[in-house]
């Protein structure tokens, strides 16, 4: 009875990279330099903001990122159970109400009925022409003129409620805890939150942390009985491709820098370290690369996948795999375009710590040259991939959306903004116009690339100690 | 003096403002959002648009709608197709007289019309054309006084400093021959030139082959002396058997066999006249290079020329001023008087003066600038239906007050075009001719409900399909009579889609039931090949999925570009696909072809891409295809279609229907699916259309004054805290 | 100084003869020349016959990089690497696959890519400098404080709803200007309003909050202090120094994206309709017509580069420090 679970490509990399940032959290609390900067993050009221709302982001990235075949109920009995060939994630499974809630076509946020008129056919074979009520949107109202409003009040009230009443619990929860770690009394704990004298800002970050939660609840709540942000043409709830999307945005924003990294890292490390000919042939080798532009390299490769999968069609065989495959292949090539630019700052600093003394003097101790680039250098640029990867995170978020508008983003099938703005094209020159879809698509991503803009500052501002001073 | 700079900048920025006003003020008295430029605007010219840069304007090898639009209204051929009446019917153009075939035997005796097929070994056409048509004044045919041509020996020196054809000073023209038809027709036959239909011509014309090889070895021997592309191989050298010149205005083409469809083709632009001035013009080496070459710079005879092409923006047909004169039909199908249609009766064609096609790439800004009259018609896209369109009470279609206020006008019509979901036969699991396999194909044909896409995807244009012959072709059965009973009840007097249920008893006949094969417990997998993409394709797919998913079906999309969705429909690695026929004559034969077995897509890179293949519907093909239209011929028919209907190697699919929106000033229009060469009936009032315009068009400034006046307001704190500073500072 | 530039020049040779190879392998291995045939011919009734022709007369039958059958240097130049690829050094694009030329055609479509890129440049560069020197003036008040997050706000809004944004409203609601399309000369000026308007504000955002850090960069320094000592007013400080030591990176920064501006923007262009080069590298690329694609790589690796030299000199003329050897 047990669903088989399936880890996609993408799914592999992304636990790959929680592992290595939870690795890196382990040794940079150990060493000083990179520890300071840290505490400054989370000091900042900004930034203990932007994590919190980041946090849920990447709660959803994750609970989407496992991936099984549900099993299959046999109505024809006897033989047992069957796995579907369809690969669902477990954030499917939680929502499952979402996904499977489909209209027929377009109905607006919150509605009871569809957005155009059609034909309905009466009982006693007349046709009238009327806006057919949603087969799940408000379906269990009886009388939606009248009852709609107060039920859309009542939910609200509700999942408002919910929400203040969790985030109440959970923030008297790490209350508690603070108090047992700093061994003082709960109650001198709290009123040092409250009064905002606490060193972590924990205040500001209760204030996000219950915001989400209520409106994680409300909509919610909302949710379970209408569709929240309306549907999209063949009557998907818009708020569940939304959601959706949170995976694919953050991949791309994620996964293209890890997959540059280690390169990135290495040649630009090598360049400035051994100088002469490697420096030559990795300078070569990234600035040919850099002056081809970027879209024609992108658009290039995504048509070479596409030949590789229709020539090795049965190796993919359900959809999420195809398109899963995609979207790592972008990552991948959205990384090549991207790498140098880190690539050629860290040769700078390479070239700058080879000339510092410890380094001359490790080298006239005859240290071979890997010691010496994984003891002495590498630690002392980590703070410049750090920066690297965070200020490109959102610019890769936006960059998706325009590369699906020129149809080489990723798989048409999958679930991105992009694809979201793409359709909402359309449905922008529709009279009445369909806004809902672009809405959403924008409110998502807007909220992701402004936290994550956000917290590129503080971070920036606390590692980069030239920026520091000046402030 | 701490602001030095400040006043100049805001200079500029004065500056910047009085000069788009000043431009602005400077488009005149027409509105700020006209695209167009403004001494146009009282001109006779339609506006309209094209979204791809057509590749070919040559007739010998433009074959799309996007090429004809143009090259439709510049070449004439032989006959066209009567503007007005219906079922369509074909009338000469620059032909006398539409021409009747003549029966030899295999002895060269003459037969009588009805005689049978088998002893039919040739049917000869003599075409007489109409004396005094005349080409477009064209620097090819531009001769001095003494008769020789000004620009077929050009120097290099002349050549490198040209880069379009309005850069050679004179023109000339001359009468329209017999011979430039027959040119045409050998340059069809001419491999260089990759006439898409050189091997349809080549099974009927006698000698069209033949000829072929020899001009082509011609031409590889000359391209061995001279280089590629080099110089000009004059096909007026070399015979082709099945085309005589008999005079000055008359010819005749020899087919091998019975082939009634041929008169059709003689209505395309394949057979237009051809000078040989022409090709010996554009072959001058370096005018290719140069773009300047048939492909972008038409030479005909038709009611319009082409005066400017650049692709990059915009193309314009302008009169011909030789056009030797065609007058505008005095009948038509009954209402069309009462429609208006037959106002300009008589009256000499063409009305217009030019035609100036716009590129427009997208569809929204298309329909925003047709809904403020900036062209004159336009189709309507699904998302702006609801805009455009309602349905009255009684279920009837209409158009909504919106439109109605504005004037503008709705025309529809069922094109002769199917969509259809094709089942690769070649496949182990969809195709074959087992009653699995049937069964499985027959679910799924009721399943999908092409119903609810054409209303979600065409706003309902579209008719669901019964079989492969759309209405408005011979063969089609309309009404109830008309149904496929393998999808189909009847009810009510209305046919309808049958239920869930019978499709999974189909399912469990088939040994998938609930979608689970019986043999392995696995649940059934199919793929779908598809090139869609776009904005719309996701909603489409999902939709797609959504059919078979109702039959425990997993349908796994596999989508790419057209290049490999055409080679694996070459290669037979598809399974379920969709895609689309337009007819290219009204014959019954163009749609029933697609599933004869000779022509499957594998074995013989036919049109046959579901590779169906069944002996008597192949046999039934051949007697149909040469029958005259008739009783018989319907039998016939119907005897096919009841094959097709059981073997189920297509989901039926639909038939889209045509709507278009007009404005109020663009007159004679009637939707004519066969003929393309419409522009020269349409007329238009150019004042009723540049009032409305203006009235539709006032610019709202108020916005952006208001926008302006926040933005000082805003600077006014500002201005406080900059003071305070200067003062702080200076201290 | 001219003996750099040669060398610069020279040193750019093997970098586009590493992109020529690159895009080479990319592109024949993409799209074998069998595809781009049948693309060309057209959907309908295509014979292989018609195919080998269309290989033929387009060179695309000649093997790839090394002709067995010819004798001598043939065997390397008559292959399709030097045919289609090596001759791009000479500036001879030869034509696409639909048979145009494609030199004729960038000459053409360069100058309304560069009608758009030029004005949003300068303009931005006016408006972005202004705002910043603003923020900078009242650096540590409100002001900066929610200028700074507007600029957050305005860069995390894809563009692409500036543009859907900016036609919705100023064409379609207002009225003022078309909404798409192009014409030459002087009646260009209508079209290019909205284009330039909607890809100013796009770089407001980005543009103002690095323009302010470089700003306050300036401002820190030792120089400024001593002249704000001097009693100088804050306004004299911040036109006469600050603006005037930070105008090195500003320009050079300019200078580096100055030749690229002739590529003109994908999407702007394709969403006005405007024939510049930008949609033509987007229309070659939905078409599949790779000769026209291969042609635009090589010529933006061409202009990038002239972009990275340009600035290297431009760095001598305004820093007399750096010299170039």
């Amino acid at each position: 009875m047990i669903s088989q679970l399936v880890i996609l490509w993408t799914d592999a990399l992304v636990f790959l990279l929680m592992l290595v940032a939870i690795l890196f959290g382990i040794y940079a609390s150990r060493k000083m330099h990179l520890r300071r900067p840290w505490r400054q993050v989370v000091r900042s009221r900004v930034g203990m903001g932007t994590l919190v709302v980041l946090g849920f982001y990447l709660a959803i990235a994750l609970l989407d990122s496992i991936h099984f075949r549900p099993v299959l109920e046999d109505s024809a009995g006897g033989n047992g159970t069957t796995q579907s060939a369809e690969v669902i994630s477990l954030f499917d499974e939680l929502v499952s109400g979402l996904r499977k809630r489909q209209e027929k076509t377009y109905s607006a946020p919150l509605a009871v009925q569809l957005y155009a008129k059609e034909n309905i056919e009466l009982p006693d074979g007349s046709v009238m022409r009327d806006y057919p009520r949603l087969r799940y949107g408000g379906a269990h109202l009886e009388n939606p003129e009248s009852e709609w409003s107060s039920d859309i009040l009542k939910l609200s009230g509700f999942g408002i409620l919910k929400g203040l009443l969790v985030s109440f619990i959970t923030a008297n929860i790490l209350i508690m805890l603070l108090a047992v770690r700093k061994s003082r009394s709960y109650g001198d704990e709290a009123r040092s939150i409250l009064k905002g004298h606490s060193e972590i800002p924990w205040r500001v970050t209760f204030l996000v942390l219950a915001c989400m939660l209520v409106l994680v609840f409300w909509s919610a709540e909302l949710s379970s009985k209408y569709h929240l942000l309306g549907t999209d043409k063949v009557g998907e709830d818009v708020f569940y491709q939304a959601l959706k999307s949170i995976r694919t945005g953050l991949l791309i924003g994620t996964l293209t820098t890890l997959v540059m990294l280690p390169a990135a890292i290495l040649l630009g490390i090598m360049a400035g370290y051994f100088r002469g000919w490697v420096d030559d042939v990795i300078q070569y080798t990234y600035t040919t690369l850099n002056s081809i532009p970027g879209v024609l390299l992108i658009a290039a490769a995504i048509l070479m996948l596409q030949i590789y999968m229709s020539n090795h069609a049965d190796e993919f065989n359900s959809l999420v795999e195809r398109a899963d495959l995609r979207l790592l292949f972008l990552c991948v090539i959205l990384g090549v375009t991207s790498w140098t630019g880190l690539c050629r700052l860290l040769r700078g600093e390479a070239l700058k710590l080879r000339e510092m003394d410890y380094v001359q003097a490790a080298t006239a101790f005859g240290v071979s040259h890997l010691q010496i680039i994984t003891r002495h250098i590498l630690p002392n640029v980590l703070h410049i991939v750090l920066i690297a990867v965070v200020l490109d995170f959102s610019g890769l978020v936006l960059a998706e959306a325009v590369l699906s508008y020129v149809n080489i983003g990723v798989d048409p099938t999958m679930n991105s903004w992009g694809n979201m703005i793409n359709s909402a094209r359309l449905e922008m020159a529709r009279e009445p116009i369909v806004w809902w879809s672009l809405a959403a698509a924008m409110i998502f991503m807007f909220t992701l690339v402004l936290s994550a803009n956000l917290l590129s500052d503080v971070v920036r501002d606390a590692f980069d100690p030239r920026l520091r001073s000046n402030r | 003096m701490g602001i030095s700079i400040r006043p100049i900048i805001d200079d500029k920025l004065w500056l910047l403002l009085l000069l788009s006003a000043a431009l602005l003020s400077a488009c005149g008295d027409s509105a700020w959002n006209d695209p167009y430029p403004g001494d146009d605007k009282h001109r006779n010219t339609i506006y309209s648009s094209f979204t791809e840069r057509p590749k070919h304007l040559d007739p010998v090898r433009a074959y799309s709608a996007n090429e004809y639009v143009f090259i439709a209204q510049i070449y004439e051929p032989l006959l066209q197709y009567h503007f007005l009446k219906r079922p369509y019917e074909l009338v000469p153009l620059g032909a006398a007289e539409v021409p009747k075939a003549r029966y030899y035997d295999d002895q060269g005796n003459r037969l009588p019309e009805d005689a049978d097929n088998e002893r039919i070994a040739v049917s000869q056409y003599e075409i007489s054309i109409k004396p005094g048509m005349r080409y477009q004044p064209h620097p090819a045919l531009a001769q001095d006084e003494a008769g020789g041509y000004l620009y077929h020996s050009l120097g290099e020196d002349v050549i490198s400093v040209v880069n379009t054809l309005a850069d050679f000073p004179r023109t000339g023209s001359r009468e329209v021959t017999a011979a430039d038809y027959v040119y045409q027709i050998k340059r069809l036959a001419h491999p260089p030139l990759h006439s898409p239909i050189a091997g349809i011509m080549g099974d009927s014309i006698e000698g069209f082959s033949q000829f072929g090889e020899a001009s082509d070895l011609a031409y590889e021997q000359l391209k061995q002396s001279n280089g590629i592309g080099k110089d000009w191989l004059d096909l007026r050298l070399f015979d082709l058997k099945g085309v005589e010149v008999l005079d000055r205005y008359r010819f005749r083409v020899s087919l091998r066999g019975k082939y009634p469809q041929f008169v059709y083709w003689l209505a395309m632009p394949f057979f237009s006249p051809m000078p040989w001035e022409a090709e010996a013009f554009y072959s001058q080496p370096g005018l290719g290079e140069r773009n300047i070459s048939l492909n972008w710079y038409p030479l005909g005879s038709g009611s319009f020329m082409l005066e400017e092409n650049n692709p990059n923006l915009r193309m314009v047909l302008a009169k011909n001023p030789n056009f030797h004169g065609e007058r505008y039909p005095t009948t038509g199908e009954a209402g069309d008087q009462e429609a208006g249609l037959l106002d300009d009766a008589e009256k000499p064609l063409p009305f217009i003066e030019k035609a100036s096609y716009s590129l427009e790439k997208e569809s929204i800004p298309y329909w925003n600038k047709f809904l403020q009259g900036y062209y004159d018609t336009s189709g309507i896209s699904s998302d702006s239906f609801d805009q455009a369109v309602q349905f009255s009470a009684q279920g009837e279609l209409g158009l909504t007050e919106d439109m109605k206020e504005k004037g503008i006008q709705l025309q529809t019509a069922v094109t002769t075009s199917i969509f259809y979901l094709g089942f690769n036969m070649a496949d182990p699991v969809v195709g074959g001719d087992s009653d699995r396999s049937r069964h499985l194909r027959r679910a799924i044909s009721i399943a999908m409900d092409f119903e609810e896409y054409i209303s979600i995807f065409n706003n309902g244009r579209g008719v669901a399909a019964q079989g492969p012959i759309p209405p408005g072709i011979f063969g089609n059965r309309s009404g109830n009579e008309g149904i496929n009973p393998y999808v189909y009840d009847l009810k009510n007097g209305k046919p309808r889609r049958k239920g869930l249920e019978v499709a999974k008893q189909l399912m469990v006949q088939a040994g998938y039931s609930n979608g689970i094969d019986e043999a392995t417990g696995k649940p059934l997998i199919l793929y779908y090949d598809t090139t869609s993409s776009g904005p719309d394709g996701k909603a489409r797919l999902n939709w797609m999925r959504k059919q078979f998913t109702k039959l425990g079906i997993q349908l796994v999309i596999r989508a790419s570009d057209y290049n490999r969705f055409q080679e694996k429909m070459r290669k037979g690695t598809g399974q379920v696909f969709m895609w689309g026929w337009n007819a290219d004559y009204p014959d019954p034969e163009n749609f029933l072809f697609m599933l004869y077995g000779p022509n499957s897509k594998i074995d013989h890179g036919g049109e046959n891409a579901a590779n169906y293949e069944n002996s008597e519907f192949d046999a039934l093909f051949v007697k149909m295809k040469n029958m005259e239209n008739g009783p018989e011929r319907q039998r016939t028919i119907d005897e096919m279609v009841e094959i097709l209907r059981r073997d189920a190697p297509w989901a039926w699919g639909f038939f889209p229907k045509a709507f278009s929106l007009y404005h109020d000033w663009y007159k004679n229009v009637k939707p004519n699916l066969m003929a393309n060469n419409t522009l020269k009936y349409k007329r238009i009032d150019p004042v009723v259309r540049d009032q409305k315009r203006r009235d539709w068009n006032p610019p709202i400034v108020w916005p952006i004054l208001l926008l302006f006046i926040a933005l000082v307001a805003s600077a006014i704190p500002a201005v406080r805290v900059f003071r305070q500073r200067e003062r702080s500072a200076a201290r | 100084m001219t003996a750099y530039i040669i060398r610069r020049i020279l040193y750019a040779i093997p970098i586009l003869l590493g992109v020529n190879i690159l895009t080479f392998v990319l592109f024949f291995v993409v799209n074998s020349p069998d595809d781009m045939a049948r693309m060309n011919l057209g959907a309908k009734r295509v014979s292989p016959e018609a195919v080998e022709n269309w290989k033929r007369e387009r060179g695309y039958d000649l093997p790839l990089l090394y002709n067995q059958s010819a004798t001598g240097t043939g065997q390397f130049t008559d292959t399709i690497f030097f045919q289609k690829s090596l001759k791009l050094f000479r500036f001879d694009f030869g034509s696409s696959d639909s048979g145009r030329d494609i030199g004729y055609d960038i000459s053409q479509r360069m100058w309304p890519s560069l009608a758009i890129a030029l004005p949003v440049l300068m303009v931005g560069l006016l408006l972005n400098i202004t705002f910043a020197l603003l923020i900078a003036f009242f650096r540590a008040t409100y002001i900066d404080f929610w200028g700074v997050v507007l600029c957050v706000v305005m860069m995390s809004i894809s563009g692409l709803f500036y543009i859907i944004g900016g036609q919705y409203l100023i064409s379609k609601l207002m009225h003022l200007v078309p909404i798409s399309g192009y014409d030459t000369g002087l009646g260009s000026i209508k079209f290019l309003i909205l284009p330039v308007i909607v890809g100013v504000i796009g770089g407001i955002g980005a543009g103002t909050r690095w323009y302010r850090t470089l700003f306050l960069e300036e401002i820190n320094k030792d120089y400024v202090r001593t002249a704000r000592a001097k009693g100088l007013s804050e306004t004299r400080v911040l036109f006469r120094h600050v603006l005037k030591n930070a105008m090195i990176p500003i320009l050079t920064g300019v200078v580096v994206v100055l030749p690229l501006l002739f590529m003109g923007s994908l999407i702007t262009e394709s969403f006005f309709g405007i024939p510049g080069l930008g949609s033509y590298t987007i229309d070659a690329i939905n078409r599949q017509d790779f000769a026209i694609v291969r042609a635009m790589v090589f010529l933006g690796s061409v202009l990038y580069i002239l972009g990275l030299i340009m600035t290297d000199i431009s760095y001598t003329i305004v820093d007399p420090r750096v010299r170039l050897s």
